[in-house]
């Protein structure tokens, strides 16, 4: 077996290559002869009545080819929510139409009314400024809980702004209350948790090209699921045939989720192709990418843990506003409900879960799952008010975490809120982490801080997430539009190397290093000879894209079920060529062999002549080397982890520096450990940044106050320490072929709560009385809660 | 962008006659050109200064640096001769900007965030105009507003060399430009102490902490003052109360590290 490029092996991105020597080739970078350019007019403010749109004068003007606005596309449907919750009360969730462009109302600041298509991109900018559009402004909804008490709706015709309120699990509920009623001690936190702004590097770029002649469409588009993508477009928005069109994502400068969703520009440029017979393209500008990219996070919530005398953990109930946003983003309505409400267990024994969440409509960006999505927010509330409570009954927040964990000889383990962990051992990860970490030296690192005048905390955290997503038959039960598998086809070719089709698709991942591994692996071929297709719906059998680190458990495992046809397949043409039958062939390390003898053919020989067969026998063996599976996952992956910030507060700045940064995490079997160390980096950094550096602030007439990088903060390289990661702890996942958990999201479902428990634990040793900061915890909100306290 | 037109003159007096209309100067353009990028100035035509060679070079003569009003951040940097104001230089933006960005343009632009209108109010320097000089307790004006006329070059800054000198920002997270900047300077008559970032009205100076540490050149001297958060700026990074707080604690930072 190849072990340099097999399972576990570490080989550098084959992809980085390209990316690093700026040879990808993104959306952006693909032009098309005869293309014309889609630039669209947004509103500028948060809500208001269309009362009319005279393009006239921007028809006139110089290069431009057409002008649609919302009226051209009252006929074709809305951008539909994938997920359906029903409120506590049986009703189903509340789904106002969507449109293409806006039409009668605009419903937030960046809200595309009309686009201009013309032959350069400042014609049509210059001919945007020259549509006179007559919108009334009306009083903005921007505080969800002035939402759901107020009047004045984002969308008339529902007559509210609730979305839903859901209860999970709403049979628990009278026995949470209950439990809490009667508790010996009961903790209760209020927190925010921060809205964000993606921020992809690559702004979202969409291009439609049309061919009259056949009557079929291409899109390039930067999409996380260019087959999600092709599916809302041709079943629910444009009616156009999903075998008229194309969908096709190719290098993709990251997504975080923003880029799962199918947006209105997609559908706007496909029509325009269409009727101009000419490509169209539209690139957002980051202003753009500020305003429209559906945001994430932007809870309120209220969480309470009840214990008794002795720490154990007796019920968690949560009371949750979740914002959706002025329109319903394909994943948003599952990103607060099953997301989150199902994590609510934590790591936990806890025997009841009660969580209520209001999803509330307001006139800001659509909100949708964003790295994590749903599970850094059940996190940071379990996990800040487990840091609260310890520090209320006076014992140390890894004894009580410890005292609570589900232990390894619980597994299976149905959690209080719903699901079934598969394997896991908490009180491991934590071990590991107080060595890696060096809890022990704490102390004297702590005075060394002191020294200096500055404030030094530890925190930490324990995590567990639902990834691998997802099991379609479970979440069809819990509202899923779609299922969740995903699909592979290993093409054998006569040469011998292998095309490697996948659903997935790569956009910082690195499934063109790892997934060649997996069939490495298995073949026993050097993973140099196996290339992954993937971003192309003509090429890949079907795919439900990338996101929820579901890439290699759920696609990772159509790729060995693909394999293991070949296998067979590859056996039965080995047999016939070695004259023995099908159970007499051996498949070692790339080599077939004939039991109890010394002949042997070679996956080579096997890959020619399948693409030869001259004597292959009609009825028994078909030519070809070429297999296609789907895999649907039986449960969610349970990754968990323990995680350790310390970090030093300058008490008269309020500034924090994250000093150290522990993550021990169990992601199951590992096929790239520096893959996995890179995405935990990656995911740190953006937890980091939102405990202490990201918000997207709204005022109250819905003007978005931070819409560029002068005041929306990112984390940069000098903001975050060097990292001390750990993933030896494996246990493996019982029910894929892998054993594998997923490692995409968990930097930044573990790292929130780690640094503000860190920084609170800093506080309070300085004398400071502060129990609570709500992220970012920026110097100004440091420093405020300092002189508040 | 909309169209524009450009010159790029070799002498100041070719820049002065190219303006006119609606004529706008361009000096390192990293303000300049992002604002034209996002449509939000339409000028006719662009008078670039970055081709005239008198207004480059940083020269020092006895107790006075002369820094050409076309001098990048990145030369200032480098020069090193007036410590800390090439320390200050050294960390305005990122190495793009230092390397296109100018002194003359951070001045006549005067941002309120803006780290050199600290170092030339601090340091008593002179503004050298292509018509005149002008002290710099004369020459910024408040947010955005200067003594220059219009057509009027900033084509030096003549910066008088203390005994010691420091500049202290606490920078706004997301800009980098200082939410409150402070330069202290010692001169053999006296301190003086000017603060960017923090007030309504842009840089300015801090008498009660000049007499202070003009008495008492330490950080001990300030103890008993208070800045007031009167016109103090509020926005998403500091209250007006977190930057008074702060002036008075970058100012005691300035004078240790001086």
């Amino acid at each position: 077996m190849p072990k340099d490029t097999g399972i576990g092996a570490a080989p550098k991105r084959r992809e980085d290559v390209r990316f690093l020597t700026g040879t990808g080739q993104y959306s952006d970078d693909i032009s098309l002869v005869n293309q014309a350019s889609a630039v669209f007019a947004r509103s500028n403010v948060a809500n208001g009545v269309i009362k009319s749109i005279d393009t006239t004068a921007a028809a006139a003007m110089p290069g431009v080819l057409a002008i649609f606005t919302g009226e051209d596309f009252v006929e074709v449907g809305g951008n539909p929510a994938g997920w359906l919750i029903n409120s506590r009360d049986g009703e189903p969730m509340k789904e106002p139409k969507r449109p293409v462009l806006a039409h009668g109302k605009v419903r937030h600041v960046g809200d595309a009314y009309a686009a201009v298509i013309a032959e350069t991109v400042e014609q049509a900018k210059d001919a945007v400024e020259a549509i006179e559009a007559d919108i009334e402004e009306l009083p903005a909804v921007i505080n969800m809980k002035d939402a759901l008490a107020g009047s004045n709706y984002v969308h008339d015709e529902i007559e509210t702004n609730q979305c839903f309120d859901w209860g999970w699990i709403e049979d628990n509920r009278a026995a949470t209350d209950e439990a809490i009623k009667n508790a010996h001690h009961v903790t209760t936190l209020d927190l925010v948790n921060n809205r964000l702004v993606p921020n992809a590097m690559e702004p979202r770029c969409s291009m439609a090209n049309y061919n009259a002649a056949m009557n079929e469409y291409t899109l390039y588009t930067t999409s996380q699921n260019p087959h999600l993508t092709r599916l809302l477009i041709s079943a629910f928005v444009l009616g156009i045939p999903e075998n008229k069109l194309t969908v096709i994502a190719p290098d993709v400068g990251g997504g975080f989720g923003s880029k799962i969703y199918h947006y209105g520009e997609e559908a706007l440029v496909l029509a325009a192709a269409k009727k101009l017979k000419r490509p169209v393209k539209w690139t957002s500008d980051r202003t753009e990418a500020f305003l429209t990219d559906a945001h994430g996070r932007d809870h309120v919530t209220t969480i309470e843990l009840a214990m008794d005398k002795e720490g154990n953990f007796l019920a968690f109930r949560t009371e949750t506003m979740a914002n959706v946003g002025a329109y319903l983003s394909n994943f948003s309505t599952a990103t607060p409900t099953f997301l989150h409400g199902t994590l609510m267990a934590g790591n936990y024994t806890v025997p009841l879960v009660y969580v209520n969440v209001k999803a509330v409509f307001t006139n800001t960006a659509p909100v949708d799952a964003y790295r994590g999505a749903g599970r850094p927010e059940a996190t940071y509330s379990i996990e800040r008010v487990i840091d609260k409570a310890a520090r209320e009954i006076g014992m140390d927040p890894i004894e009580l975490r410890r005292k609570n964990f589900v232990k390894p000889d619980q597994y299976p383990f149905g959690s209080a809120a719903g699901l079934e962990y598969d394997s896991g051992n908490y009180d491991a990860l934590m071990d590991k982490m107080e060595d890696v970490a060096d809890l022990a030296g704490f102390d004297a690192r702590r005075a060394a801080s002191e020294a200096k005048g500055l404030l030094r905390g530890r925190g930490v955290n324990a995590y567990i997430e639902a990834c691998g997503i997802a099991p379609s038959n479970l979440v069809g039960i819990l509202g899923s539009r779609v299922g969740l598998y995903d699909a592979s086809t290993v093409r054998v070719n006569a040469t011998g190397n292998i095309s490697v089709m996948v659903g997935a698709h790569s956009h910082g991942q690195g499934h063109e290093t790892a997934f060649p591994q997996i069939v490495a692996e298995l073949l026993g071929v050097d993973a140099a000879s196996v290339d992954i297709v993937h971003g192309d719906t003509s090429k890949i059998p079907f795919g439900m894209g990338t996101y929820g680190s579901r890439s290699l458990a759920v696609c990772g495992s159509a790729i060995v079920r693909a394999t293991e046809k070949i296998i067979v397949k590859a056996k039965k043409i080995a047999a016939h060529m070695l004259e023995i039958t099908d159970s007499e062939v051996e498949f070692n390390d790339g080599v077939f062999s004939a039991v109890g003898t010394n002949k042997t053919v070679s996956f080579g020989d096997v890959a020619l002549k399948a693409y030869i067969p001259h004597d292959f026998p009609i009825d028994a063996i078909e030519p070809g080397l070429e297999e296609t599976a789907f895999y649907d996952p039986a449960n969610f992956t349970y990754p968990s982890g323990a995680y350790c910030c310390e970090v030093e507060v300058d008490p008269e700045t309020g500034k924090v520096t994250v000093e150290r940064m522990t993550a021990v995490d169990d992601f199951g079997n590992i096929v790239n450990p520096m893959i996995v160390t890179g995405q935990v980096h990656g995911g740190l950094g953006q937890g980091i940044g939102q405990a202490l550096l990201e918000n997207t602030v709204y005022d109250e007439t819905g003007q978005l106050l931070n819409a560029s990088y002068m005041d929306y903060t990112m984390p940069r390289a000098d903001d975050l320490p060097f990292y001390a990661v750990d993933h030896s702890q494996g246990t493996a996942c019982t029910h894929n072929p892998l054993g594998v958990k997923g490692c995409g999201e968990a930097g930044a479902i573990g790292s929130p709560p780690t640094v503000v428990n860190a920084v609170i634990d800093a506080l309070q040793s300085g004398g400071n009385n502060v129990t609570h900061i709500d992220m970012p915890v920026s110097p100004l909100n440091v420093w405020t809660a300092i002189q508040n306290a | 962008m909309y169209e524009l037109e450009i010159e790029r003159p070799t002498t100041v007096a070719d820049a002065v006659s190219a303006l006119g209309g609606e004529a706008q100067l361009l000096g390192g353009g990293q303000t300049l050109i992002p604002t034209l990028k996002q449509r939000l100035a339409d000028p006719e035509k662009l008078v670039s200064l970055s081709g005239i060679a008198d207004m480059q070079g940083i020269s020092a003569s006895g107790d006075t640096v002369e820094i050409g009003g076309g001098t990048i951040h990145a030369d200032v940097a480098a020069d090193g001769t007036y410590a800390a104001l090439s320390e200050l230089a050294s960390h305005i933006g990122d190495p793009a900007v230092r390397n296109r960005g100018t002194i003359g343009g951070s001045i006549a632009n005067n941002d309120p965030a803006a780290c050199y209108p600290a170092a030339a109010l601090g340091s008593g320097a002179t503004i050298v105009t292509n018509k005149r000089e002008i002290a710099a307790d004369d020459f910024f004006q408040g947010l955005f507003e200067t003594a220059l006329a219009e057509g009027e070059i900033v084509t030096a800054v003549k910066f008088p060399m203390p005994q010691q000198a420091k500049y202290i920002k606490f920078v706004q997270p997301a800009s980098r430009f200082a939410l409150v900047g402070v330069f202290v300077a010692k001169f053999a008559d006296g301190v003086r102490v000017a603060v960017t970032g923090a007030s309504n009205d842009g840089v300015y100076r801090w008498s009660e902490a000049e007499a202070a540490l003009s008495a008492d050149f330490s950080a001990s001297a300030l103890e008993g003052l208070t800045v007031s958060s009167d016109d103090m700026v509020t926005d998403l990074h500091g209250s007006a109360e977190y930057r008074a707080h702060l002036v008075k604690v970058m100012t005691a930072r300035a004078v240790n590290a001086a």
